[in-house]
């Protein structure tokens, strides 16, 4: 196709969005609001995911020794747990060192500990997994080590964030395809009308022998730049609001440190990806399919 | 040149519109298609148009075989022929230039070529001077004229005038049928569908009268209709 051509059928296409100027802004604003839904999920799943994995990183499993075990034999069942294949590395953490770690944890000043002595702690091992999903298998190993007593791993908010994760991801999905549908229907509706509207011309421009994709063309740019339009808007809309959003969040001192959002501009080729992607698919499939019908002259 | 070898053409398992055609039109004639309504006639140039398949036969368009034809390949058939309505059929938002170089440009034509050849037409038809004029602006006769030149524009080897007149006062349909025979004369194949056999009178051609979905008679002149 020649470039004089192409500039034709663009410039078609973009007349046509001024030539039903209502139609196309009521296109491009319910198109918007639900490319926002639709980013505004994608934006939440990914921050869950996020924290999922930050906190699956940070997530240490704890093996005790025998407490009738020596300091050095109990150093030695070591080498028994680094040769398990999930266990990324384990560190020592004698009797002493889990008395300090206690005293920080539940005493301002670790004067007030008093007399407890550290043969009241066992010698014990904390230890990084590779996958937290094959936690339970891993556990099973550890336990079966000579010399491990007991193994604790606190993986119930992990688990608990990760089941939240898969239901927001089967709802996200939901979500996006009931939404991309509803985009899909009121684009193609709107290049309906614009082709409602030009049947004359197309009938004319079937008679001295226009092949079908020339005619189809000028629609499908106008549902693609509709659909690009409506892309860009809700992508900066969406940057206001997460941005606020998230700044807002921030100032909750009881949320201080629980959370951290990935800032937007981490976020915007995720982004653009959802919403370029989600806006051509909605502008070219919408108007595509409504042509069909018209061309069959 | 056009063909219709034993063409039928049914519609449903009761409506049967053409019951057996045989006509040939060579290169460059002119030909009148003559017959009541409801004879054919549209289905015929419907058939030439690629708008329908005939249930049974052949057909034969300026090197088309419509039996067979993809439907990709219709829109370079319709390059070959023109066709002109009884009711214009213009776009009234485009000027008299731009209605002709519409249908130039949607066949992909270069700017250089539209703009040596629309006003060769336009002075064809007469309307040299009202290329910046929108249809409504025009007289009805100088709408058919608009129309012979947007079908004329694309160079089609045959035109296809459907009851040209219809619209119009004797004396401008007098007008048209001249501008159809002088075009003729310049080598373009002519195929007039028509009932004011007064008008045909006028021309001494070839006439082609239908009836029934069926060729009742096909002979030079007047003898036809009498």
């Amino acid at each position: 196709m020649r470039s004089k051509n192409i500039g034709y059928l663009f410039s078609e296409g973009i007349r046509g969005i001024f030539r039903h100027g209502f139609m196309s802004v009521a296109a491009v604003v319910v198109t918007v609001a639900c490319l926002l839904i639709v980013g505004s999920f994608s934006a939440v799943t990914y921050n869950l995911s996020m924290i999922v994995e930050d906190m699956s990183k940070d997530n240490k499993v704890l093996a005790y020794v025998d407490d009738t075990y020596s300091d050095a034999k109990a150093r030695s069942v070591g080498t028994s747990i680094n040769r398990i294949e999930n266990v990324q590395d384990s560190r020592f953490v004698s009797r002493e060192e889990a008395l300090q770690n206690f005293a920080k944890d539940q005493f301002e000043n670790p004067e007030d500990l008093g007399d407890i002595d550290a043969d009241t702690f066992e010698h014990r091992y904390s230890i990084t997994l590779v996958d937290n999903g094959l936690l339970a298998e891993t556990l099973e190993e550890l336990r079966s080590i000579p010399g491990i007593v007991d193994v604790n791993a606190a993986n119930e908010v992990v688990d608990g964030l990760a089941a939240v994760q898969d239901v927001l991801q089967v709802v996200s999905i939901l979500v996006v395809v009931v939404l991309l549908v509803v985009s899909l229907l009121i684009i193609s509706n709107t290049v309906k009308l614009a082709m409602y509207d030009r049947r004359e011309e197309i009938a004319i421009m079937k008679m001295v022998g226009a092949t079908n994709g020339f005619i189809r063309l000028p629609f499908v740019v106008e549902g693609f730049l509709l659909g690009i339009i409506a892309a860009g808007m809700a992508f900066g809309l969406e940057w206001l609001i997460y941005d606020a959003l998230v700044a807002k969040i921030a100032s909750f001192d009881i949320l201080k440190g629980a959370f951290t959002f990935v800032p937007f501009t981490d976020l915007v080729w995720y982004m653009v990806l959802v919403f370029g992607g989600a806006g051509l698919f909605v502008g070219v499939i919408g108007s595509w399919t409504s042509i069909r019908k018209f061309l069959d002259v | 040149m056009i063909e219709f070898t034993d063409v039928v053409k049914s519609y449903s398992a009761d409506t049967q519109a053409l019951k057996g055609i045989n006509m040939q039109i060579d290169d460059g004639e002119f030909v009148y298609l003559v017959g009541p309504s409801g004879s054919g006639k549209s289905t015929i140039i419907k058939l030439i148009t690629g708008e329908l398949k005939p249930t049974s036969g052949t057909v034969h368009v300026n090197g088309y075989s419509l039996e067979h034809i993809r439907r990709r390949e219709i829109p370079y058939l319709r390059r070959t022929v023109g066709v002109v309505f009884q009711d214009f059929r213009l776009i009234e938002s485009k000027s008299v230039y731009d209605n002709v170089a519409f249908a130039m440009r949607v066949i992909g034509a270069k700017t250089p070529e539209i703009r040596e050849r629309v006003p060769y037409v336009l002075d064809l038809v007469g309307l040299e001077n009202k290329g910046h004029r929108l249809p409504t602006e025009l007289s009805g006769g100088e709408q058919q004229r608009l129309a012979i030149a947007r079908a004329l524009v694309n160079n089609p080897s045959t035109i296809i005038a459907d009851e040209p007149t219809g619209n119009l006062d004797p004396e401008r349909s007098f007008e048209i049928m001249s501008l159809l025979q002088e075009i003729n004369n310049l080598g373009t194949t002519m195929l007039v569908v028509t009932h004011q056999l007064d008008l045909v009178h006028q021309f001494h051609k070839r006439v082609i009268s239908i009836d029934d979905g069926l060729v009742v008679s096909d002979e030079i002149g007047l003898e036809a209709l009498v």
